[in-house]
């Protein structure tokens, strides 16, 4: 039955000459170690190999870093290449490329478009930001006013600002949503643009979290020049394509199929098994319980990879999300709790830029207070639970209105 | 004592807990997607929530014809007999998805004591022997029911029970108490200590020096009873080693309550959804209401996420896995309680009516919450888990 499935998911590549298997992938991972030991060439030049070989992201199309393989055959093309000590892209430092522009582009990009971007994005020569969210418009991120004005001769001129953009210092390039029509219903008036991060009329300024660093920041955009070409997808349809974006966020950030008691959970068990003196029975009970919901929901994640072997998540996407903040935030407070005098103390509180978003780093008090943006990042909480309320069980929505009015003309 | 110095990034499985199973089939195949519409749409026609409220209000709990289109027509009793014995020659991860449907219609049947638990005793035992080979044979037919005479909050990795003694010529005499699914069942799978140690032992549920005593469940749709043997005259039922034999068949019946509950659960969560869909108050569907949305919401991943874990340790004993005392433990500690929230979630979210009698949900707050004490309470299986990962409790 397995079997069945997956000559479903290779369905795509037939046309090119039968489905590819793990065998063959194996044979691939050979042949590009041998043209390129990881020793011999610099990490950048290993990693665009690997992309040209077709053993980035496996179940991309070929030509484009993948071979048109089932996703669950992933596994099989990183282990062999852990194994031989390759280097890799970091994913820790480029997940909003990897997790959220690459899905995007390659759903809803031209042909230039996915060749001149997703390469040195998947390297990681080329990182990349998330411009969606305004001080005006988070949750209800439709109501967005950053404008984007057509000139005569094609060119897009953008003047807005957005706030807690992660790792907008550390990006070349950001999507982009930007208001294109006032004068429609506000779902109806955004498109989705490419952003140049190094145009002069971009500026960046760190917000420094309650964890003492400043991994996110407030971008103002100034006459930012953006070509047409650098369009995601129809005029006015960019709230459509930010859907994109989104469900794939969620699954980035909640959907990881980590092995069994790896992630938050890892640091907690790690303490109790090297500290016998902090184990008491009401906590042993409550670790056991966080340590089986941990592993329920790696089993979550992974039923949805499953389900999910080729294609694009869908609004279950967001349970994961929940599901994994939660989790985050409970064990993360169960262990500074767990370390007793020693969860009085803090790492560092200097502000600093990091270069990767990190949920797991530094001490447990760090781990603590990075897991509470777990509910908000990504949509909160509580609109993932309007999310699976009204798109999975089909309840209705709460009165509105603000649906139909001219974005214009809504009271602010 | 100062803290000690943490890497950077602890995100790492520790070694202890390192046993890496390879990723179980979490999904459903073609088959099991049959099976399930099968038994689905022969239970829709024989056995909705209102004809089980009066069969459980009357005398004969279980309705011997629905049983036998189960067992025979469907198959069922012989799912997890080899075809050479007679059965369906199916997993565990079939039998989890017609536990799944028997959960969620709250179905008075004696699947799980008979084609569960006894039967996975007695594939434990010796199959080349007479008397085990026979009696899997009748089971698988349907011609014969059986249940495993043990209580039914007994836990997988327990001693093996004492309460049962048989002499030198085989005879039992002792009392097991709490005894699931005894209504039409004709066998009894004995454990008890003999000269020789623990066996297992085939006794004639209608032989006159056996008792069956049942007294009025929690779970109307579970009927329990205590069982006494004076002197009754048995069969052995030879295994190599009995205790292990049983625990199997504790580990495997715990590992498929999960499925069981998650049905419970599904259909508390489903059929609330419907009826806070359609129900007004204040001129607004109650079920628009955001604080009723986020708590389905809620119960909702809870579904999912017992379904994941429920199909994680159907896969495990289906192949084997010695990964499943783990998938067990964690799928019945964690199903345990989602049916019982979800049951919980019903009677609340539907007002007055779900207090009253003739609404379903009290059937299935009364098997979630019987369920959660069945084949170990989530306690007990989180103790045994934090000896199988590496987790010790405080000296
Ligand atoms: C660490 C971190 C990193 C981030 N990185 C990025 C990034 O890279 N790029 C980017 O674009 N954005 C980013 N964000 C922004 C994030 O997406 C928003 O903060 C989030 O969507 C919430 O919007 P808001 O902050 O405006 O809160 P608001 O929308 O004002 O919400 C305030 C509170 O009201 C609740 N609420 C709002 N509407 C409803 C409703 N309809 N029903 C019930 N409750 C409601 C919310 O849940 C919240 O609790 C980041 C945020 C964090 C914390």
């Amino acid at each position: 039955m397995a079997k069945g499935r997956e000559a479903e998911d290779g369905g795509e590549d037939r046309a090119e000459g039968g489905a590819v298997d793990a065998a063959e992938l194996r044979g691939r991972v050979r042949e590009l170690l041998a043209a390129h030991p990881p020793g011999a060439v610099s990490p950048e030049e290993f990693l665009r190999a690997r992309f040209d070989a077709g053993l980035a992201w496996v179940h991309f199309p070929r030509g484009l870093g993948g071979l048109g393989a089932p996703r669950s055959l992933q596994p099989v093309v990183d282990a062999e290449l852990a194994a031989a000590d390759a280097p890799d892209n970091d994913p820790r430092r480029i997940g909003i490329g990897l997790g959220m522009a690459a899905p995007t582009i390659l759903r809803y990009g031209t042909e230039e478009q996915k060749q001149r971007f997703l390469r040195p994005l998947w390297t990681g020569e080329e990182p990349w930001c998330q411009l969606f969210s305004e001080p005006g418009a988070g949750s209800d991120l439709a109501g967005l006013r950053t404008r984007a004005v057509r000139e005569p001769g094609g060119d897009w001129i953008v003047d807005g600002q957005k706030v807690w953009t992660s790792s907008a210092h550390t990006a070349r390039w950001a999507i982009l949503i930007a208001r294109t029509d006032p004068d429609v219903p506000k779902h109806q008036g955004i498109t989705y643009f490419v952003c140049d991060m190094t145009d002069p009329g971009v500026e960046v300024r760190p917000l420094r979290q309650l964890t003492g660093e400043a991994e996110f920041n407030e971008v103002f955009l100034t006459g930012v020049r953006i070509p047409d070409a650098h369009r995601l997808g129809a005029i006015g349809d960019g709230w459509r394509v930010a859907q994109a974006t989104l469900m794939n966020e969620r699954v980035a950030i909640g959907g990881r199929v980590l092995p069994r008691e790896a992630g938050m959970v890892a640091a907690a068990a790690a303490t109790w098994r090297e500290r016998p003196e902090l184990r008491t029975p009401e906590l042993h009970d409550r670790l056991l319980s966080a340590w089986i919901d941990a592993e329920v929901a790696r089993l979550s994640a992974e039923r949805v990879r499953q389900q999910l072997a080729v294609g694009s998540p869908g609004p279950e996407g967001a349970g994961l999300k929940l599901a994994f903040a939660r989790l985050n935030q409970r064990i993360s407070g169960l262990e500074v709790e767990l370390l007793g005098e020693d969860g009085l103390r803090y790492g560092d509180w200097t502000m600093v830029r990091p270069r990767s978003v990190d949920f797991y780093g530094r001490d447990a008090g760090y781990r603590y207070l990075r897991a509470k943006g777990n509910s908000i990042e990504g949509g909160t909480s509580e609109i993932l639970r309007n999310i699976i309320a009204e798109r999975v069980l089909e309840l209705p929505a709460e009165p509105r209105t603000d649906k139909d009015a001219a974005w214009k003309d809504l009271p602010r | 004592m100062t803290a000690p110095t943490q890497p950077a990034d602890r995100s790492q499985a520790h070694p202890a807990a390192q046993v890496r199973p390879a990723a179980p089939d979490l999904l459903y195949s073609d088959v099991e997607d049959d099976l399930r519409a099968a038994v689905r749409d022969l239970l829709a026609d024989r056995c909705p929530p209102g004809a089980v409220l009066t069969r459980v209000e009357g005398e004969q709990p279980y309705d011997p014809e629905l049983w036998r289109l189960l067992a025979a027509e469907l198959g069922l009793a012989g799912l997890l007999v080899p075809e050479e014995l007679g059965g369906q020659g199916a997993t565990a991860r079939e039998a989890a998805v017609v536990l799944e449907e028997l959960g969620g219609a709250v179905v008075p049947t004696p699947f799980l004591g008979s084609a569960v638990l006894a039967t996975s005793a007695l594939l434990r035992c010796d199959l080349a022997d007479e008397a085990v080979v026979g009696l899997l044979g009748r089971l698988a037919a349907g011609t014969t029911t059986a249940t495993l005479a043990v209580p039914l909050s007994a836990a997988p990795g327990g001693d093996f029970p004492a309460t049962v003694r048989a002499d030198a010529e085989g005879r039992l005499t002792g009392r097991v108490t709490s005894v699931a699914d005894t209504p039409g069942a004709g066998v009894l799978v004995v454990p008890a200590v003999g000269p020789d140690g623990p066996g297992l032992y085939e006794v004639a549920a209608a032989d006159a020096s056996v008792g069956v005593e049942p007294f009025s469940s929690l779970d109307l749709t579970r009927p329990l009873a205590d069982v006494s043997f004076t002197g009754s005259a048995a069969r052995p039922l030879p295994s190599a080693d009995a205790p292990a034999a049983l625990d199997a068949a504790l580990l495997t019946a715990a590992g498929l309550l999960a499925s069981e509950q998650l049905g419970v659960a599904q259909w508390c969560l489903d059929e609330t959804v419907r009826y806070l869909g359609q129900r007004h108050q204040f001129g607004r569907v109650v079920g628009s209401f955001q604080s009723l949305k986020h708590r389905l919401a809620d119960l909702w991943l809870e579904v999912v996420s017992a379904r994941a874990a429920a199909r994680a340790a159907a896969d495990a004993l289906a192949t084997g896995s010695p990964d499943a005392p783990v998938a067990v433990a964690v799928a019945q500690s964690y199903a345990a309680g989602v049916a019982v929230h979800a049951a919980e979630e019903a009677v609340q979210l539907h007002g007055g009516i779900g207090m009253t009698w003739e609404h379903p949900a009290h059937l299935y707050l009364k098997r979630a919450k019987a369920d959660e004490i069945a084949l170990g309470t989530p306690g007990r299986h989180r103790a045994t888990l934090a000896t199988l990962v590496k987790l010790p409790p405080p000296n």
